[in-house]
């Protein structure tokens, strides 16, 4: 049955071979002066892994008795990790080499995090989920502190391993209380064990695995580290975190929810629609006094967790099938945004605040249009595809008879469009003043302008995405 | 001509398109040849809309040119026209070149300004003949990203302002109809506009959060939808948007505010709230009908003491609105035949005024009435074209104000005369606050230095208002232009909503036994 079980995990132990192979090759070659080569490979066995993952697979397998689970779902968001991994580490190129900030660890320690957040969406064991997220962890913290010189981004490093610490230890109080309870750390067998429902310290479990999950998708009240360790980070790492992470966290947020307890909907539905409202509301509102485009784009991708989280909330097969569009919606738009954040230069120096656009419109026309295109999407203003992720998360959670929730988040999102309009007054309509320069990479310009350019034709029929989130979510929710 | 209607949307995003990839500099050749491309397709858009209008058959009921192609989510894309968006289509259509030509002096970032008009004009057309829930919230709410910024970026002093209350005023105001869409679409399985429209939504009282809802689900999605258009419309007390909107507007983009966009609302209400909520109309229609009443005369008063002349035309509007509003809600043809008639009037007059405003705002740069007397000495065709759309404004017979002024009166006499009676007061206040501010601007002696040398209206300005004036003298003394297009309609909805709600009362008296 080895051999079988291996196949399944090929992918992760191809890409765990290549980053260890990649780290020998650096440490033994020319170390650093290979990091450039390094970065555009890792980008090309993402984008080919995600195109192994993406046209294989067929039902539902698992490996090594149940704890690892190879199914549409993971194959989703699997592919949804890949792509945009690769995407952010090829635009990270050019941005880090040109401030010294290109060692070799950098693309390393990337694919190292994405081995772990493809175990994470895979996971079928909560010693599994743990390792995939410790292993995801632990080389996100290192990344964040890339800028060793730096007071603020080794702050961020610590800040977020401090934090990510006690969450993990919630979430293994959690696991642990949850296997007393259910007697076996498989969900397989959890699920089995709730049958009769939940009992209180199986509850108890539950919550303290809720609250782990929150704090790594950065839903309110659990986001405290988030705007400092996106202001920290040098912004390539911020533009990483905003994206992959978090769809591996959302998908083993839910793969939990429904692999494990998909059997009590109603105990933890009010738990999740809590963090989506919170979250909602904060992002929103304390993003308005932002002056620092890195902070505002974490309080942004706050809301944005608490979007995500209302199709989570519904507890159906739709409302799992709107949270992946929502979340691929959500991973294109930000790297458009922040593939225009990192060419905000100065004199060679990152800018990044946001008075600094004044009029950016009358020198770089195309650009703050397609800037403006994602803004409005990201406040999810139709035509834009933005709006159809809330469309369908709306639609989703009413479904589900949560629509207190559905009024609450489109409350929300009229508080959250007044500082993205914020960005679109200075581009357009402020004061001119000193320009920031005008140098943009080719890598760069064409995920802002491919990224606009999604969200503006996809309107015609999101690129196909919906049948393809529909069977995905049709796996996890029986 | 299967889709003419697809078409006649998409040419202007078309034209803008072009106008965005292939037009490069910013020298005063490439700004005569946006002005040129937006023009030449607006009047091509007119044209190809005189299709629609010739070809379609007022006494065949339901929808005609119909295209239906399926979208995302079960949802689909379609279109079409009946005799209540027809000749809304028809006034964009007409406006549209008239409104580029009168940005004909506009010299900063003049690409952009083009584009923006465009693709607005694209997003109101599609408004008027989206088919399906969802495409209209589309176009409907995708029309505030090209105001915003034809407020912001053009606009006057206090721009940034007015054009943040707007764009969230109004977004406010459109989120609660999609939470609303989509529990209609759960309810009913179809966002299909014409399916809803016989779709019977439970109407058995219910009670949330303590309160008792009279008219159950019907009134929950009615006031949902209310909120979105009764901001659109605007209706007093949400009016307050819109004063600053205009002031703000650079002339265009006042005429397109007053012309189209408020008709957006109006629209709404007979395309959505009737038809598909008579149960909630019928219940909360009191309460609209008050609130007509009380902008007349409110906003009316309030215009009548305003120093700047867009703000005074912007409250004017406010109150012409009430008219529509109480036409609608007396659910009865009369009603909805004035409340039609009074958009479409209201479309050139008020468009017209706003024109007139800029004709001399262009030359002296101010709005205040202060800095104006005596215009007639210097500007005798523009006190002619002045005069007269005051007088269409204020409703004097012979012009179309009247005929909408009196019909929407007519219809709700029928329903209940003390409404009438206080929403008459106000034809007398229109007129006293309109004839004033042609008193102040155009009579008396020319003793302002300024004023001196100010140059009469040229050849282009004549060329935009001679439309506007043909169809306000044509609409004011045949108005069966209009009626004949829009009564087969209009008949078929206030049977049907009468018909629904005498089921309602039907159902209610089972109950009470």
């Amino acid at each position: 049955m080895m051999s079988a079980d291996l196949t399944i995990v090929l992918p992760e132990i191809l890409l765990a071979l290549y980053a260890m192979l990649a780290l020998l090759g650096a440490v033994y070659t020319g170390k650093d002066d290979t990091a450039s080569l390094l970065t555009w490979l890792t980008g090309g066995v993402f984008v080919l892994l995600a195109i192994w993952i993406g046209t294989t697979g067929g039902d539902r397998v698992t490996a090594f008795d149940g704890m690892f689970i190879a199914d549409g779902f993971a194959r989703f968001a699997k592919v949804t990790i890949l792509l945009s991994a690769a995407a952010v580490l090829v635009m990270s190129q050019g941005y880090m080499e040109r401030r010294g900030l290109l060692r070799f660890e950098y693309p390393i320690l990337v694919a190292l995090a994405v081995v772990g957040m493809m175990v994470m969406v895979s996971a079928g064991d909560l010693m599994a989920l743990y390792m995939g997220l410790e292993l995801q962890s632990l080389a996100l913290y290192v990344v964040a502190s890339l800028r060793r010189d730096s007071v603020k981004s080794t702050e961020a490093g610590l800040k977020y391993f401090i934090l990510g610490a006690l969450s993990s230890g919630l979430l293994l109080y959690g696991a642990s209380l949850t296997y007393g309870f259910a007697g076996t750390t498989l969900f397989s067998g959890i699920i089995a064990a709730t049958q009769g429902g939940v009992s209180l310290g199986l509850l108890f479990g539950l919550v303290f695995l809720i609250s782990g999950f929150a704090f790594k998708v950065s839903a309110a009240p659990f986001h405290m580290w988030t705007p400092d360790v996106y202001e920290g980070s040098p912004t390539p790492v911020t533009a990483f975190f905003a994206t992959a992470p978090k769809v591996a966290a959302m998908g083993l947020f839910a793969r939990v929810v429904f692999d494990a307890f998909g059997g009590v909907v109603g105990e933890w539905q009010q738990i999740v629609a809590f963090l989506s409202v919170v979250s909602m509301f904060l992002g929103a509102i304390a993003a308005i006094g932002q002056t620092n485009i890195k902070r505002l784009m974490a309080y942004s991708s706050i809301a944005h967790m608490g979007f995500a989280l209302m199709g989570l909330a519904a507890g159906s097969a739709f409302g799992v099938q709107a949270m992946l569009i929502y979340l691929a919606i959500y991973v294109t738009m930000n790297i458009g945004t922040f593939a225009f954040i990192m060419a905000m230069e100065k004199d060679g120096r990152p800018v990044v605040e946001i008075k600094a656009l004044s009029l950016y419109s009358k020198r770089e026309p195309l650009r703050a249009l397609a800037m403006l295109v994602l803004l409005f999407s990201l406040a999810g203003v139709p035509p834009m595809v933005g709006f159809f992720g809330k469309f369908y998360v709306l639609r989703a959670a009413y479904d589900a008879n949560l629509g207190w929730l559905a009024v609450a988040g489109v409350i929300a999102s009229v508080i959250g469009a007044f500082y993205y309009l914020r960005i679109v007054y200075y581009m357009y309509f402020g004061a001119e003043t000193e320009a920031l320069d005008g140098r943009m990479s080719p890598v760069l310009w064409t995920a802002l302008m491919g990224s606009a350019a999604i969200m503006v034709f996809g309107v015609v029929n999101l690129f196909g995405i919906e049948p393809l989130a529909a069977a995905a979510a049709a796996t996890l929710v029986h | 001509m299967s889709s003419i209607l697809s078409i006649t949307t998409f040419i202007p995003l078309l034209a803008a398109a072009i106008l965005a990839l292939f037009l490069r500099g910013d020298d005063h050749a490439a700004q005569m040849n946006a002005k040129r491309v937006a023009l030449a397709a607006t009047v091509v858009v007119f044209l190809i809309s005189l299709f629609i209008l010739f070809e379609f058959e007022p006494n065949q009921a339901g929808f005609q040119f119909v295209e239906d192609r399926t979208w995302l989510l079960g949802l689909h894309y379609k279109m079409g026209v009946d005799g209540i968006s027809v000749l809304f289509v028809m006034l964009t259509t007409f406006l549209m070149p008239l409104v580029i030509g009168a940005c004909w002096n506009v010299e900063t970032r003049v690409k952009e300004y083009m584009i923006a008009f465009l693709v607005l004009e694209t997003l109101m057309l599609g408004v008027f003949m989206a088919l399906d829930l969802v495409l209209f919230y589309l176009f409907f709410e995708a029309g505030l990203i090209p105001m915003f910024l034809i407020i912001g970026i053009w606009g006057g002093k206090d721009r940034i302002y007015a054009s943040f209350k707007f764009f969230l005023y109004t977004f406010l105001g459109s989120v609660l109809m999609l939470v609303a869409i989509v529990a209609m679409i759960a309810m009913a399985g179809t966002a299909d506009i014409p399916t809803l429209m016989t779709y019977k939504f439970p109407s058995a009282d219910f009670n949330l959060l303590g309160l008792h809802f009279h008219g159950g689900m019907q009134t929950l999605l009615w006031l949902a939808f209310f909120a979105s258009f009764a901001v659109k419309m605007p209706m007093w007390p949400v009016h307050t948007w819109l004063p600053d909107a205009h002031v703000q507007a650079p002339t265009a983009g006042s005429v397109v505010l007053a012309a189209i966009l408020l008709k957006m609302g109006g629209y709404g209400f007979l395309r959505f709230s009737l038809p598909m909520f008579p149960v909630g109309s019928e219940v909360m229609g009191p309460l609209v009908l008050w609130l007509s009443a009380i902008a007349i005369v409110y906003t009316s008063l309030v215009a009548l003491v305003q120093e700047d002349m867009k703000k005074l035309i912007a409250y004017s509007s406010v109150a012409h609105m009430g008219y529509v509003t109480m036409g609608i809600f007396a659910m009865n043809q009369q009603g909805l035949d004035g409340a039609i008639f009074q958009m479409l009037s209201h479309g050139f007059v008020s468009g017209a005024l706003f024109l007139c405003v800029g004709v001399i705002y262009d030359r002296m740069h101010t709005r205040e009435i202060d800095a104006y007397g005596g215009l007639v000495n210097r500007m005798p065709a523009y006190a002619l074209v002045f005069m007269f759309f005051t007088m269409a404004n204020v409703g004097l017979p012979g012009t179309s104000g009247f005929i909408g002024e009196f019909l929407t009166l007519m219809g709700i006499f029928q329903v209940n005369t003390w409404v009438a009676a206080v929403a008459t007061s106000g034809v007398i206040l229109s007129a006293s606050y309109a004839l004033w501010l042609y008193r102040r601007v155009v009579f008396g002696d020319l003793i302002k230095e300024s004023l001196k040398s100010i140059t009469d209206m040229n050849a282009r300005e004549k060329l935009i208002f001679a439309p506007l004036v043909a169809m306000t003298l044509l609409l004011g003394v045949y108005p069966a232009l209009v009626t004949d297009i829009i009564g087969p309609a209009t008949h078929g909805l206030s049977t049907q909503v009468q018909a629904s709600l005498a089921d309602y009362a039907a159902s209610n008296a089972v109950a009470a036994n």
